[in-house]
């Protein structure tokens, strides 16, 4: 299968945003706008995380959501302060076709399989949030990196797999917006581990990044600053990838 | 102005299918009722979800008659995802059952061996060897284009003559489309395949 590129966009509504390591907020424009632009660039998939949702009015998202769904025909995963069932039936009945949840499944694992039981796996993408730790081993976040857990965050990915997550989105929190590469180490060690679909995220700098996670066997990229700050565009960086030898929808 | 009836069997999410077909100028109506279906001069069957679940939808509003007979008639029905899917005699998905029996063949898991389950992504659509893709959804598409599937389970013809696009998978070929007569089926998800997805389902409410 091609690899899936997945432009992310940061939503503090109505804007979209870009920080460094998940904070430091800067204001890029108009989410919609982005959207549509990154889907005739060719983008695989779109992304909408919604960083404030447990502080904020949830509603603005869904209102982003629908706005997007009536112009743009590939699939939309929305994540961001998902707690319950309801909350994931909303976003789909706005035209999400995944929701990509952390905190309350790391608060109530079981959260994962209720969504898949109700939803479909397919509808369910578990973020595990990274940050490497001194000691060489990785520690899973909650609250868009800002809740500390203490939980490896390897097995926790294991586990999330177990309990019916469709896919993982492997949040390298301390590469996120440095545009230096990504965690290559953990993203090669849970992609060999798991046999559902992988997405990178966290450090896309240029087309070698990408080349250099595509060739761990992930089954997708979610860029941000990247694209948002115009270093490259969708198009460009799947080409650079096609001459490096790996398949990408062009 | 091209119209559409999409049949409404309680498997959520009809808005991705409709946002699709109001964006290329079709009208959409919606049918729950046996007789909305039977009125209906064209007809899609959308569906995300479990196949058990499907037929239990479809058999509790009654649509299972009124579906065998729109289909036999020769008005054109669309079956998308799961609704390709329910088009066949059966589905192994959480033990075997019972579907519409409309085209010959049934539905089994996508073996494991090599490949990740579900089938996610984008993927290349092929011709078979011997068929036509004109007077079809596809009429307008051009041989190897891209669309996006999301399925665990894969439709088995049992006539070849009915197997309108297939699309591989590691070592494995998977049923894209399906016809038989003026039914078609789609495994993958044309309001989320892009612009070329959009083309097809122009193309179907025109025929």
């Amino acid at each position: 299968m091609p690899l899936r590129i997945i432009p992310r966009l940061d939503i503090k509504a109505p804007n979209l945003v870009k920080g460094m390591k998940l904070e430091g907020l800067r204001v890029i424009g108009d989410p919609a706008e982005h959207a549509i632009r990154y889907a005739e660039q060719g983008a695989d998939e779109l992304m909408y995380q919604d960083i404030v949702a447990s502080l904020y009015n949830r509603n603005s998202i869904a209102d982003l959501v629908r706005k997007t769904a009536e112009r743009i025909f590939i699939p939309l995963t929305v994540g961001g302060g998902i707690r319950t069932i309801a909350d994931i039936q909303n976003l789909l009945r706005a035209g999400a076709d995944k929701v990509c949840i952390n905190t309350e499944a790391m608060k109530r694992p079981t959260f994962i399989t209720e969504a898949a039981t109700t939803f479909g796996s397919q509808c369910v993408v578990v973020a595990i949030e990274t940050i490497r730790q001194l000691n060489g081993t990785w520690h899973a976040f909650t609250d868009n990196g800002r809740g500390r857990t203490g939980l490896d965050a390897y097995d926790w990915a294991l586990k999330a797999v177990e309990l019916g997550a469709g896919e993982l989105l492997l949040t390298s929190v301390d590469r996120e917006g440095m545009r230096k590469g990504f965690d290559i180490d953990f993203i090669k060690r849970l992609a060999k581990a798991v046999d559902i679909p992988v997405i990178a995220h966290g450090g896309a700098g240029n087309a070698q990044h990408l080349a250099d996670v595509a060739a761990l066997g992930v089954d997708g990229i979610a860029l941000a600053s990247v694209l948002h700050y115009k270093t490259s565009t969708v198009g460009d960086l799947k080409r650079d990838l096609a001459q490096c030898g790996h398949e990408v929808r062009l | 102005m091209s119209q559409v009836t999409l049949v409404d069997y309680g498997l959520g999410n009809l808005h991705s299918v409709i946002n699709a077909l109001t964006h290329v100028g079709v009208t959409v109506k919606i049918a729950e009722a046996g007789d909305a279906i039977l009125a209906a001069d064209r007809l899609i069957l959308p569906g995300v979800g479990a196949f058990a679940d499907g037929m239990a939808g479809l058999t509790r509003r009654e649509q299972l008659a009124p579906l065998r007979a729109v289909s036999q008639r020769g008005t054109p029905l669309m079956g998308i995802c799961l609704g390709m899917q329910l088009l066949f005699d059966e589905s192994e998905e959480f033990g075997l059952h019972q579907g519409l029996g409309i085209i010959p063949g049934r539905v089994a898991r996508i073996p494991v061996d090599g490949v990740k389950v579900p089938h996610v992504g984008w993927n290349r659509l092929q011709v078979p060897e011997g068929i036509s893709w004109s007077a079809t959804p596809l009429t307008q598409t051009p041989i190897g284009t891209w669309a996006y599937f999301v399925h665990s389970f894969r439709a088995e013809v049992r006539d070849k003559a009915h197997l309108l696009s297939t699309c591989s998978y590691g070592p494995y070929t998977i049923a894209a489309a399906v016809r038989h007569g003026s039914t078609f089926g789609l495994q993958y998800h044309p309001e989320k395949s892009g612009p070329a997805g959009l083309e097809m389902l122009k193309t179907f409410c025109s025929l």
